[in-house]
């Protein structure tokens, strides 16, 4: 019996009028958990009763703490009917079960009612003894600690990062049980709210177990999500990054602790091996899962890209033994897991060292009953099978690992379309094991790198690169290999170097389909996909392009299916990477260049292009500075250093030659207009409206740019649905309107912030759904964080001048680096310098690398895919001429490098008032620390209403709930201690309607971590690096090196 | 392609203070945006009439959401779904219960029931409020109205502690529902010129001198209804002008204290004793309700107009009212010097309120 769980009911109040005559309730309270209940007395006719209740104490299995939610029920007691229920609080009391948590919940709760909402609060005071069991064959896995946060939490430090666990368990909906036919409404969304917390608690015990077993004690990047597959059943699924999480004790421990993973950082670099890639191979896998209606597999598998001798190899050849043997190393750490995913998107300094672009695998299954709730085999089959799509996606680019990993589904009657994505990468091992190599990195702790352009590097051998690329020298270092364009999913990172500021870029899209059933459905879907892909990443390289922009990171590219038709919306942060390309500008060419007034139309189109990619470096302040033929190696007067640099350029000069041959400075990316379509193209390209001045907006963390942020943070939720005319539609008309819907959206939400300016909507997060035939919704949630202009101003200066300063060092450091890698011990080296070799460079490329590295090796699909490919090269393939400068940029002279990121001075702090609960989508909170880490929130709630009408319609019923729902969240986050939720997310908005029966049903999941924090202000500042926005230990960790 | 469902949820509610107004003044949201469009907000900010519209629904829907708690002031301090700064829920409240003083003059004194509720399609007319601003108005005043009615303890500080208002508008209201619970009278041609302040300033002297609370103030509903027993006392001063020697001797008194000192002093003599018995007879008439309503149309008539006709400066009625109050303790065949004053002193401060063009 290891835990006792005490509850205490202190006081109502706001209740409802449950009494017509007397005009007050006679109220009284169960307290439920598992399978026992208590009562408090009746307190009669009050409005604001006392119950002041003994406590209730059960005595439970830990287990049962882990998986039951505390079940508490306000009733009116009635003497001659039936008692009627008021509402209930469920109370998830996981926090209490880790001891660095909360450890008591105590605090007013909303009643929530289904049918009638928020009914008055109600004081509760929860406790929980535990007693330690050690029983190692135990089902429970208390004291594992969650996090939904993507990053290492701040007041922690990552000892080791073990790796992905997954899980996920499957029930009947009640919603679907034959029972529902004659139980009420309410009964029945109680049963669903109630089995989904448990499934949820049971998930995350499981997953609990996982992470023990891998000798983990926590879990970063948890992201547990519903599938309502109707008929078939509920699917509770979850993924996260397990990990052995070191507690920072005192404020004072957090610099130094941050530093650790610094010196790793600068050494990674060193250690680097070719590196990095840009480019997103998607290939969807095309499944139609077997139903039993199926007579045989019917299943389209799309995939994949073949590619000849990968990686390693080739790395032995060139890097030497030391590379060779870190490599293996590395290799080793992470084979032994099945799935080498990570669900992080930003990493402590120097984890990640090199990245090679996006992958992802798509998957359409038919939905069939699941039998046996107990073995979900066929869902985690299906997943298994896309996550080794993946990873061997990944392997291709050279990587052994994913990182920024997440999945996703879109249900729509029985069909369902699994999604996952990630960025390959190459990781330093020296987080991924035990016993890591901590002699050497103290030893690299004087060494630098060249910082910021490490992960750009290609990780793949650019002999047999997985696609075609266009590689070029680093603009930063000068040393290694780059892509032209980079694609991620995940946040820039810390050490990142950056020109001007970023912005949101979306692709949006949509395609008809017919009305179809079962397979044919499948198939259709399956077939239409690929195309999707392709298009959606031409919009995203065009806008890309349009916005002067070289590098997308915190890409995700959502599909979701309906009755007829698909939607895909990606959205990513666009930013100007120092270390790659210069991107060319767009250019259009016509189809028929004979025609006069056609070819003055293109011309005058091409102005317009070209008026904008000015406009917009202009706007975000793109300016790259210019590279001199003469200060070749950066500036360096001792002519000592500059013979070292000669030497430690020596093995790549020729190909400074080849390169200087191949390829053009401006090369520019051609747009065939060879049909309405393509101009209608180019057009929507056009009409993207950027933000009003004093408006940024990105869907990452944190805007590349802007450093000083102020601590007034707005995070909110805008849904929209929009009814199409069913008359006539095309896929233009579609797409028209699904692009209106997006930027009036966004227009409005630049409106309603506009006291905030200057401001940036930061993690702006859209989900499409398509709830019926003629309807699109779209939700998104972001969180408006203002800055100080002036201030920015004046950080940038100071910035310039130091990262001026620092570039010299910096190169110094440099240069000591090839003797010193022959001194040092071997695993300290995984990845020397590779040989770069260019020819393959030259190739044609620009292209969004995707399509045409699918090579598609399965029969049906191949004519089809084959001669889109062939499409896609004729369009992109373009004048890439032109030579690039063999010059070497100046290191860090860029204004807005990563010392910007650093350095936020700590904001001015505002007021805190008593019960404000703080809300942000992001890993932290501006101006201020996060103390402490209270726990996991995961909610989920279903609201119905058969008066939809009087609830002031569809706007007014969702208002009001969505309203709810931030209440029920803060209120738990203040019943924990905290004053803030961040990561916060709104996982699932399922929205229904019924306008014609006066009846809508909505549910939605949130989820979060609970966390106390402080005004920087009201700390004794620790250090001025601790920044308010930037704050993951990366951060601090730069700031060693100056 | 029509928009179904349009929301903008914060963790924070958003305010907007110009939106916030055109509500409260009645505005449809069609309307609103027009005036809006007027304001030349679409300039300033680059929007769209589409994203106004879209925007003022919002707010609208917001506010709409939020009035149930600005019923009751207190529930919007403890309630947990609007998550708003405490200096904006003060501004909502405030702006809230704020009236227009052109509504305030049609409805003051007047039964706060049905019947005049029915009567504010005129009023909305006549003063060109909205209808739906008018209803907020009156439901305001009558909610007021009810919770403080049966109340103990200072009117202002129920009225305040109920409502969270400022100062300065719970002193307002407290007038209002003093007015509303004595029906006064002030809707008349001749009252016309008053303004709402000028009542105010005499409902919170009356408050203090003339109700139960200004003797005891652990009683029920002691700012709200006059006190009775004073009311009846005030017979007693009759004597005053019924007794002619008593009177000759007063008006001796005042001219010769303020000979000289006065610019229409034959005015005054002439006058003095019309004036007196019309000052007298009011305060003797107190006792039936019908008189109490009728209070300052009898003081207008009485004093207030004769004294405008012969253009009484306001520091020569200063000067005579002092006299005329402290004459009366010199009286030594008059007993009632307490009374007297408890009268003649919120009087004075009325009548010097209410004496101006």
């Amino acid at each position: 019996m290891p835990g006792k769980l005490k509850v205490k009911i202190v006081a109502g109040r706001h209740l409802p009028v449950m009494d017509r005559a007397s005009d007050l309730t006679d109220a009284f309270v169960e307290v439920k958990f598992g399978n026992t209940t208590f009562k408090t007395d009746v307190y009669p006719k009050s409005l604001n009763p006392q119950w002041n209740s003994e406590w209730f104490k059960f005595e439970v299995d830990d287990e049962d703490l882990q998986d039951e939610p505390l079940q508490i029920t306000v009733l009116d007691h009635d003497t001659y009917s039936a008692n009627d229920a008021i509402g209930k609080v469920y109370i998830d009391i996981d926090p209490l079960l880790y001891s660095e948590a909360a450890t008591v919940i105590s605090g007013w709760f909303p009643i929530y009612d289904t049918i009638h909402g928020i009914r008055g609060e109600i004081n509760v005071v929860v406790k929980v003894d535990l007693f330690n069991d050690l029983n190692r064959f135990r089902q429970s896995s208390c004291g594992v600690k969650f996090f939904c946060t993507t990053s290492i939490p701040k007041c922690y430090r990552a000892v080791i990062i073990h790796g992905f666990v997954e899980e996920l368990v499957v029930n009947e909906d009640p919603e679907y049980q034959w029972i529902d036919r004659i139980r009420t409404p309410r009964a029945s969304n109680e049963a669903r709210q109630r089995l989904i917390s448990l499934m949820s608690g049971e998930l995350q015990r499981k997953i609990g177990l996982k992470v023990l077993e891998m000798r983990g004690n926590a879990v970063v990047g948890y992201l547990q999500c519903f599938d309502l597959e109707g008929e078939s059943g509920l699917v509770v699924r979850a993924i996260g990054t397990a990990c052995t999480l070191d507690k920072l004790s005192s404020p004072a421990a957090f610099l130094p602790a941050c530093n650790s993973p610094s010196k790793e950082m600068k050494e990674s670099p060193l250690v680097h091996p070719p590196s990095h890639g840009c480019r997103s191979t998607h290939n969807s896998p095309i499944h139609t899962a077997t139903g039993s209606r199926l007579t045989q597999n019917f299943s389209v598998s799309v995939p994949t890209l073949i590619y000849t001798g990968m990686g390693s190899g080739s790395a032995g050849k060139e890097g030497g033994p030391f590379k060779a043997l870190l490599r293996q190393q590395t290799q080793s750490a992470l084979e032994q897991r099945e799935f080498p995913f990570f669900t992080l998107t930003a990493f402590p300094p120097g984890f990640l060292v090199h990245v090679g672009g996006v992958v992802s695998a798509r998957s359409v299954k038919l939905l069939d009953r699941i039998h046996n709730p107990d073995e979900p085999e066929t869902r985690d089959a299906w997943w298994a099978e896309i996550r080794q799509e993946i990873k061997s996606h990944a392997k291709a680019l050279g990587c052994h690992a994913v990182v920024g990993y997440s999945e996703s589904t879109s249900i729509c009657e029985e069909v369902c379309i699994l999604s996952a994505s990630g960025t390959a990468a190459v990781l330093n091992p020296r987080f991924l094991q035990d016993g890591t190599v901590e002699g050497c990195l103290e030893q690299r702790l004087e060494e630098n790198l060249p910082a910021g352009c490490g992960f750009c590097h290609i990780p793949y051998d650019e002999l047999n690169m997985p696609f075609p690329a266009h590689l070029t020298y680093c603009y930063n270092c000068r040393k290694q290999k780059v892509p032209d364009v980079l694609f991620t999913t995940i946040d820039l990172p810390t050490d990142a170097t950056v020109i001007g500021k970023g912005c949101l870029i979306q692709a949006r899209l949509c395609r008809l389909k017919k009305k179809a059933q079962a397979e044919a459905n499948a198939t259709a879907i399956s077939n239409l996909l690929p195309f999707m892909e392709y298009e959606v990443h031409t919009q995203l390289m065009n806008k890309l392009k349009l916005k002067g922009m070289n590098a997308l990171f915190g890409l995700r590219i959502q599909i979701t299916v309906g009755e007829n038709m698909l939607m895909g919306l990606a959205s990513a942060t666009g930013v100007y990477l120092a270390a790659l390309p210069t991107p060319g500008g767009i250019q259009i060419a016509g189809k028929t260049p004979n025609d006069g007034s056609y070819e003055q139309h293109i011309s005058h189109m091409q102005k317009k292009i070209n008026d904008t990619i000015a406009k917009n470096k202009e706007l975000y302040e793109i300016n790259p500075p210019e590279i001199s033929e003469e200060i070749i190696g950066s500036p360096i007067p001792e002519p000592r250093q500059r013979s070292r640099l000669l030497r430690s350029q020596s093995e790549s000069s020729d190909e400074v030659t080849e390169l200087d041959l191949s390829h053009g400075k401006k090369d520019a990316f051609v747009l065939e207009i060879d049909d309405t379509d393509a101009m209608e193209d180019v057009h929507s390209l056009l009409t993207d409206v950027p933000p009003p001045s004093g408006f940024y907006s990105c869907n990452t963390e944190i805007m590349p740019g802007i450093n000083n942020w102020t601590s007034e943070i707005q995070m909110f939720t805008s849904v929209r649905v929009i009814r199409l005319s069913s008359l006539n539609l095309t896929n233009h008309a579609l797409n028209k309107n699904f692009n209106d819907l997006c930027e009036n959206l966004l227009k409005s939400l630049y409106f309603k912030l506009r006291s905030m300016i200057p401001c940036c909507l930061c993690h702006v997060n859209f989900t499409v759904s398509l709830p019926e035939d003629e309807l699109i919704q779209v939700t998104v949630t972001a969180v408006a964080i203002t800055f100080d202009k002036n201030q920015a101003l004046q950080t940038t200066k100071a910035h310039v001048e130091k990262s001026l300063q620092r570039a010299s060092t910096d190169n110094e450091e440099l240069l000591q680096f090839p003797l010193e890698l022959c001194s040092d011990s071997l695993p300290s080296h995984p990845f020397p310098p590779a040989k770069e070799h260019l020819e393959s460079a030259s190739s044609n490329s620009g292209i969004p690398a995707a399509q045409r590295a699918t090579s598609v090796d399965y029969s049906s699909f191949a004519d089809r895919c084959s001669s889109w490919i062939e499409l896609i090269k004729l369009k992109a393939q373009t004048i890439r001429r032109g030579s690039i400068k063999t010059t070497v940029t100046v290191e860090k002279t860029s204004p807005m490098g990563e010392g910007n990121f650093r350095n936020r001075s700590a904001a001015p702090c505002a007021n805190s008032t008593v019960g404000v609960v703080k809300m942000t989508p992001l890993s932290f909170i501006p101006g201020a620390k996060i103390t402490k880490y209270l726990g996991i929130i995961n909610m989920f709630f279903i609201r119905e209403t058969t008066s939809l009408r009087e609830e002031g319609g569809v706007s007014g019923f969702l208002h009001a709930f969505i309203a709810e729902v931030f209440a029920m969240v803060r209120a738990h986050v203040a019943a924990l201690g905290g004053n803030a939720v961040v990561s916060y997310i709104m996982k699932q908005c399922v929205f229904m309607e019924n306008p014609n029966k006066n009846q809508a049903q909505c549910l939605i999941n949130v989820s979060g971590d609970a966390v106390v924090f402080a005004r920087e202000s009201e700390l004794e500042v620790v250090s001025t690096q601790q920044p308010a926005a930037n704050c993951q230990p990366a951060c601090t960790g730069g700031e060693v090196t100056t | 392609m029509t928009s179904e469902l349009d929301i903008f949820v914060g963790n924070t509610t958003l305010i907007d203070e110009d939106v916030y107004r055109l509500w409260l003044d009645g505005y449809s949201v069609g309307d609103a945006v027009a005036l809006r469009v007027r304001s030349g907000i679409l300039e300033q900010t680059g929007a769209t009439a589409a994203v106004l519209q879209s925007d003022t629904m919002d707010h609208y829907r917001t506010f709409h959401m939020l009035e149930r708690l600005l019923h009751a002031p207190p529930k919007l301090l403890h309630q947990l779904i609007y998550q708003i700064p405490p200096s904006r829920q003060a501004l909502l409240i405030e702006r809230y219960y704020a009236f227009d003083e052109a509504f305030v003059r049609e409805v003051l004194g007047k039964k706060l029931s049905k019947g005049t509720k029915k009567d504010l399609d005129d009023i909305s007319t006549k003063t060109g409020i909205t209808l739906k601003s008018c209803r907020r108005q009156f439901d305001n005043f009558k909610r007021v109205f009810k919770v403080v009615e049966e109340m103990r303890g200072s009117l202002v500080d129920n009225v305040q502690q109920h409502f969270l208002l400022s100062d300065r508008l719970a002193r307002d209201y407290a007038a209002i529902v003093f007015f509303a619970n004595n029906r006064f009278e002030t809707g008349k041609k001749k009252l016309q010129y008053l303004s709402f302040g000028d009542f105010a300033f005499c409902a919170e002297l009356m408050i203090q001198n003339w109700t139960l609370g200004a003797v005891d103030s652990q009683v029920d509903d002691m700012d709200m209804d006059l006190d009775k027993e004073f009311l009846q006392d005030l017979k007693e001063l009759k004597v005053l002008v019924a007794d002619k020697d008593l009177l000759d001797l007063h008006k001796s008194l005042v001219c010769t204290a303020l000979r000289g000192k006065l610019g229409v002093f034959s005015e005054m003599e002439a006058n003095f004793k019309n004036l007196s018995r019309g000052l007298v007879n009011v305060a003797t008439k107190l006792t039936h309700n019908k008189d109490v309503r009728d209070l300052f149309v009898d003081l207008v008539e009485k004093f207030v107009e004769p004294c405008r006709s012969d253009h009484w400066p306001l520091s020569d009625v200063r000067l005579f009212l002092n006299q005329y109050s402290a004459s009366v303790h010199s009286l030594d065949g008059f007993r009632h010097q307490a009374l007297w004053d408890r009268y003649m002193g919120t009087l004075r401060g009325c009548l010097l309120r209410l004496y101006h063009d």
